[in-house]
């Protein structure tokens, strides 16, 4: 359920606190205040207050120096990329475990929930070492004249996995409520299998696509330890966003570090306004 | 009825293609980086991969992690517990607002969850000049450590309990309490019990995630070693030395620690699907 189903109030306006005979509600209540105001708020509060210590010029000094430009653009460009191929094979994969009973299928599903479970440094590792010149995978491209691993094609490839799960989480449950009476009346009436696709399935699964795609987008663009080992993290060309606050961290210029920080969730937030947008669009479309 | 989609034999080309290719992709991108932790710790031999574990900076790390989890996951889960107990069972105004709040941590990078803690606490931050006069060490030490944790975790547990709890609404809590029931023993008899699948598996993927985090606590670590390196922080340090085996043996252990959480987890699935349809039947 969503967060809006769960809020969704009454016609009238809610009152402060609705009357209810169950007691613990001060004690409960005041302890999640508390909680989410020291853990949460805070924080948040000392990272916006930051970047104008030298004014607005500062936070733009930050934000638009080449180094921080050219890793803010890395971080999203790789995470939007890897994101649109995790919408087609995450729909894919949710496909094939909807719809086909295979040995194993019980084990794959499982299986592709690794990335939420596995420690991102080890995936960091095993990637940079899978892709690297001597690597199972490296050593098969490199001949070919690809190379993965130190350059920003290995951000992305590192985000593939990142987000694949996202995508497949989002969508599977909708295709597996999928009334497939609607498929079989379209087959009757002559639609093709294509048609069938494009026309019944896809609108269906459009807005699970649309979160999937939104989740794995922001998952991506922040991401940090399955990156950084696979990265080369070379100023200016394979160096991603988090990387370069870590650096300005370690120079003791919280100013620019909380800049490139508040740049980050800025955009993470516009991705996530615009995708809500759509959502709404996309629902609106199918009624009368 | 609703006719929900059968999985069916593959019975056709086109099916067989698909599934091929799902199943070739899937090896490419996660099977693959997991075989490759387990196949270099084994590298050179058993006897390097226990010889690895004789490192005493192994331990501390291993000890690290298990005391960061072992305080973080508990705070997480009462507070989610807390958060569910009021979101859920009550009606007030401002609720999305705090729902929000609740779930801004998933779209941080983890490392602006270790920023914030520097620009807190840190030298140049808003009570550093006061810890350092009181002679408190918070960043590069353990309570830094735990707060990056923390804010990384915060959510894991109270997503799990407040969609379900809403979904079962107030009536059985509040016929226990009709019945003289106090609050303690209405949470404890009433409502631990409705929904503690979701919390176990809550529990287990805070609990996964506080013992892998990398990017929030490398920012608030120090990376001292034998001190404040975590079991990740360890791993990083061992692979930047070159002691590859030594970075995959220890990468192995939380390899290992993933692939049981994700059985343990399809497992409460199970256990929980299971208990939803008996409700509904009964």
């Amino acid at each position: 359920m969503t967060a809006a189903a769960i809020s969704a109030a009454p016609r009238r306006a809610t009152p402060w606190l609705e009357h209810s005979a169950l007691p613990g509600f001060r004690l409960a209540f005041g302890f999640t205040l508390a909680y989410v105001g020291a853990i949460i708020v805070l924080p948040l509060a000392a990272l916006v207050a930051r970047p104008w210590e030298h004014g607005l010029g500062g936070f733009a000094e930050a934000i638009f120096a080449p180094r921080t430009l050219a890793a803010l653009r890395l971080s999203f460009l790789a995470a939007a990329a890897a994101a649109v191929v995790n919408v087609a094979l995450g729909l894919l994969i949710a496909w094939v475990l909807t719809r086909y009973d295979f040995p194993f299928r019980r084990v794959v599903d499982a299986l592709v929930d690794l990335p939420f479970a596995l420690p991102t440094a080890v995936a960091g590792i095993a990637l940079a070492t899978l892709y690297g010149p001597n690597g199972w995978i490296g050593s098969i491209l490199a001949p070919l004249g690809i190379k993965v691993a130190y350059t920003p094609t290995g951000v992305f490839v590192a985000l593939l996995a990142v987000g694949l799960p996202f995508v497949v989480r989002s969508v599977q449950p909708v295709l597996q409520d999928l009334d497939s009476a609607y498929e079989e009346a379209a087959h009757t009436l002559g639609a093709s299998r294509l048609t069938v696709f494009v026309r019944v399935i896809m609108p269906a699964l459009a807005p699970a696509l649309i979160t999937g795609f939104a989740l794995a987008f922001a998952r991506g663009a922040g991401e940090y330890g399955s990156v950084i080992f696979i990265a080369g993290n070379m100023p200016g060309v394979s160096e991603i966003a988090p990387l370069v606050i870590v650096t300005k961290l370690e120079a003791y210029d919280y100013a620019g570090a909380a800049s490139v920080g508040v740049a980050m969730l800025l955009v993470s937030l516009a991705v996530l306004i615009i995708t809500n947008a759509a959502q709404v669009a996309l629902s609106r479309r199918g009624r009368p | 009825m609703n006719l929900t989609a059968q999985p069916r034999r593959i019975d056709s080309p086109l099916s067989l293609l698909l599934v091929a290719a799902a199943l070739i992709w899937l090896a490419l991108i996660i099977g693959a980086p997991l075989a490759t932790v387990f196949v270099e710790a084994a590298s050179k031999g058993v006897s390097a991969f226990a010889e690895s574990f004789k490192n005493p900076d192994t331990w501390a790390a291993i000890r690290l992690t298990l005391l960061v989890a072992a305080i973080a996951v508990p705070l997480n889960a009462a507070f989610g517990l807390a958060a569910a107990w009021s979101i859920a069972k009550f009606n007030f105004r401002g609720k999305s607002l705090l729902l929000t709040l609740i779930d801004l941590p998933l779209s941080m990078s983890p490392v602006i969850s270790g920023l914030v803690w520097v620009l807190v606490f840190g030298a140049r931050g808003w009570f550093g000049p006061m810890l350092e006069a009181g002679g408190v060490k918070i960043i590069f030490a353990l309570p830094g450590i735990l707060l990056g944790t923390i804010l990384v975790t915060v959510p894991l547990v109270a997503r799990e309990l407040i969609p379900l709890m809403a979904e079962q609404g107030a009536d059985e809590e509040l016929a226990a309490v009709t019945l003289g029931a106090g609050g303690w023993t209405t949470l404890r008899r009433v409502t631990i019990p409705n929904v503690r699948w979701a919390l176990l598996h809550g529990v287990l993927l805070c609990n996964a995630r506080a013992m892998g985090e990398f990017g929030a606590v490398s920012v608030l670590s120090g990376h001292i070693r034998g001190l404040t390196n975590t079991l990740p922080l360890h791993v990083e340090a061992l692979y930047n030395d070159y002691d590859f085996v030594g970075a995959f043996a220890a990468a192995s252990l939380l390899a290992g620690l993933a692939i049981v959480t994700l059985i343990a987890k399809t497992l409460l699935e199970r256990l929980g699907v299971s208990e939803h349809t008996r409700a509904n039947e009964a």
